[in-house]
């Protein structure tokens, strides 16, 4: 019995050696925890549609996805924030080709806060998270919430900040949000995936920031609006550009999408957008792809998933809870698909 | 060799000689290679900490351990805070594991019946293998709490005067993650110590007892010095890990890199900030600044354990006087 069982094993080992060699092909990508779920999914279903084609991922983090796309340890990465410049000239110089951007998904951050006595869900002005982010809004009753709450009874206790202590693409949205609202933000603190906070404390984890806001009477954090709509939890609602307070939703989240002016190279941040439905405090997330792959049949295969990704791929976004791209995005980006070449 | 051909029983022996020398030089040779390696590996380790960290050391010098802005945007980097945090926790939970170990230590190899005492030491060494991220989930849910409706209200109804317990409490703190870890580091307190003073001679018992001492002075005046050296080493292997405590500290402190004067405020530790940054910093200068922490927290732990060897010479010089 035990002879029968290891003489399977091995073969299925041997088996499993050998595939590559029948027309197996695998793929792998390294990078942000974000959209984990969403890419796990499609290349789980990818995977089943083409049987001999197997995609890896490795969510390590964005940063870590950036490194090993440019140094080419991995076929694509992943990012939760685009590319910057220097990095862009950095893959450029080690690689000799470009590296393009292909958002995937959006996804958005919500303000919680435990304010003991106040069941409703509170209306923030972009000042109003800005001064309480800085540390010069410092209590709950401070007229610059209040005026956006009339009918709520603010108490006028101390204001507990809570921000994410480690580095996140979370963090990245939210920052950015605030620069763009706030000048003082942008030139004291302006933005990044970590940031030397002016007040507050630090939560590991969106679970991190969730707990230490339920713990603490008078407390304010941001986290995902994934993990907040999983959770049950209720948060504010944000002012849009526009002058309306708009409720984080995956459709809001999407029209903030559609609002935004999308450059070629689809690096864009698309906080604070035009749109009177537009959620103010959302992000795309791509997946960072070679111009040039020396491999033509991984060229194919790359290609092929970013068109299924782009097709079928975004109807399965919503069970999972992630905002779809705008129809607009999306066949820009079937366009830009074309881009990636074989090496010649 | 010669010599050997001419008388056979006189060659038998040698041969046997030299295979046991050859044993011996064998283990010799085997065991060498094993204390080599440890002091291979480290040395690698601190050529690697140097080599990643030569961007950042390059550019701050001496200022990085000096001032205490972290900065990742401005890319400006300062461990002052990272450095504070870390020894003020590590001692600070020395400060409250190290008696109560210790006593419990006494208790369980000198006091207690032996089967109770194996008893608990099982447990004690259970609790020595639950992973950190229990202790911090514990900590987070069960102690803050704890901490924030008992404990600390009582702190600062009698030593609130005191700088040290000043300032608001927002539950994670300074002291929460000392408290979190002298419970994490108690286990190896105890259950070293109560080896090293198991191993203490019964005659050394027995002459103390035969020359009219109690129990009591027996136990704090022969059996624990004679033991010292041995629950020195524990406290070494406890403050060890306390230094180097990320998953269980990084939930409790706060994770604030500001030096304030009070336990209660938040901080953070330098394993902590490696942790949380690591995986998404994107700059080289942030990457070789972390990596530069760690070396850093390499050499902080090399001094606290050079300085407490030193005051066991100095202490065991006073007493052989």
């Amino acid at each position: 019995m035990t002879r029968m069982r290891t003489f399977v094993t091995i073969a299925a080992a041997l088996a499993i050696l050998a595939l590559p060699a029948f027309g197996q092909m695998s793929l792998t990508g390294a990078g942000a925890t974000f959209p984990y779920p969403m890419y796990s999914k499609w290349f789980d279903e990818y995977h089943k549609l083409h049987p001999s084609l197997e995609i890896n991922y490795q969510s390590i983090g964005s940063g870590g996805g950036i490194r090993q796309v440019t140094e080419g340890t991995v076929d694509f990465g992943a990012t939760d924030g685009p590319m910057t410049e220097e990095q862009l000239k950095a893959f450029h110089d080690k690689r000799g080709c470009g590296v393009l951007h292909f958002p995937t998904v959006l996804g958005a951050d919500v303000p919680v806060y435990n304010i003991p006595g106040v069941a409703t869900d509170l209306n923030f002005t972009p000042e109003a998270l800005a001064g309480i982010f800085l540390g010069k809004i410092t209590k709950w009753n401070d007229p610059e919430i209040a005026k956006a709450n009339p009918k709520v009874k603010l108490p006028g206790t101390d204001i507990i900040v809570v921000h994410r202590s480690d580095g996140s693409g979370t963090t990245y949205v939210w920052v950015d949000y605030l620069s763009k609202v706030s000048s003082e933000w942008q030139t004291k603190v302006g933005k990044g995936t970590s940031v030397n906070w002016p007040v507050g404390l630090g939560g590991k984890g969106n679970e991190g920031v969730a707990g230490q806001v339920k713990q603490s009477a008078n407390s304010i954090g941001y986290v995902e609006l994934i993990y907040a709509a999983q959770n049950k939890m209720s948060f504010g609602r944000v002012r849009n550009s526009s002058g309306a307070f708009v409720q984080a939703s995956l459709a809001s989240v999407t029209a903030a999408a559609a609002g935004a002016e999308m450059p070629d190279d689809f690096r864009v941040s698309i906080t604070n957008p035009p749109g009177k439905n537009a959620y103010p405090i959302a992000s795309f997330t791509w997946l960072l792809v070679p111009e040039e792959i020396a491999d033509k049949q991984k060229r194919d295969a790359i290609t092929g998933f970013l068109h299924w990704m782009l097709g079928p791929g975004q109807k399965m976004t919503e069970a999972l809870e992630y905002a779809p791209l705008p129809k607009a995005v999306v066949s820009k980006e079937e366009k830009a698909i074309s881009k990636i070449h074989a090496k010649s | 060799m010669s010599a050997a051909s001419t008388a056979l029983p006189r060659s038998r022996v040698s041969a046997l000689a030299d295979k046991l020398r050859a044993g011996d030089q064998l283990a010799y040779a085997l065991t060498l290679v094993c204390a080599a390696s440890i002091f291979l590996v480290t040395c690698l380790l601190v050529y690697q900490l140097w080599l990643g960290s030569a961007l950042s050391r390059h550019k701050f010098g001496w200022n990085f351990i000096l001032t205490s802005t972290w900065d990742p945007v401005q890319e400006n980097f300062g461990a002052v805070p990272f450095m504070f945090g870390t020894v003020v926790t590590s001692l600070l939970s020395l400060l409250i594991s190290v008696p109560i170990g210790l006593g419990a230590a006494i208790f369980l190899a000198e006091m207690a019946l032996p089967r109770i005492s194996d008893l608990l030491t099982f447990l004690i060494e259970l609790l020595a293998a639950v992973p950190s991220v229990i202790y911090g989930l514990l900590g987070r849910f069960l102690l803050v709490p704890i901490l924030e409706s008992a404990v600390v209200p009582a702190i600062k109804g009698v030593l609130g005067f005191l700088p040290i317990f000043s300032g608001t409490f927002y539950g994670v703190s300074l002291f929460s993650a000392s408290v979190v870890l002298s419970v994490m580091i108690v286990p190896f307190i105890i259950s070293v110590s109560r080896e090293v003073l198991l191993a203490v001679p019964v005659d050394q018992r027995e002459a103390a007892l035969s020359l009219g001492a109690t129990k009591w002075e027996t136990t704090w005046q022969v059996v624990v010095p004679f033991a010292k050296r041995g629950i020195f080493g524990s406290i070494f292997l406890a403050l060890a890990r306390a230094l180097g405590e990320t998953m269980a500290v990084t939930m409790v402190v706060g994770n604030t890199p500001k030096v304030q004067t009070s336990l209660l405020a938040p901080g953070y530790s330098i394993a902590a900030v490696i942790a949380n940054e690591f995986t998404e910093a994107t700059s080289d200068l942030h990457i070789s600044a972390l990596v530069e922490l760690g070396l850093v927290l390499f050499a902080i732990t090399i001094i606290i354990n050079g300085l407490a060897r030193l005051l066991i010479l100095t202490t065991g010089a006073r007493v052989a006087k």
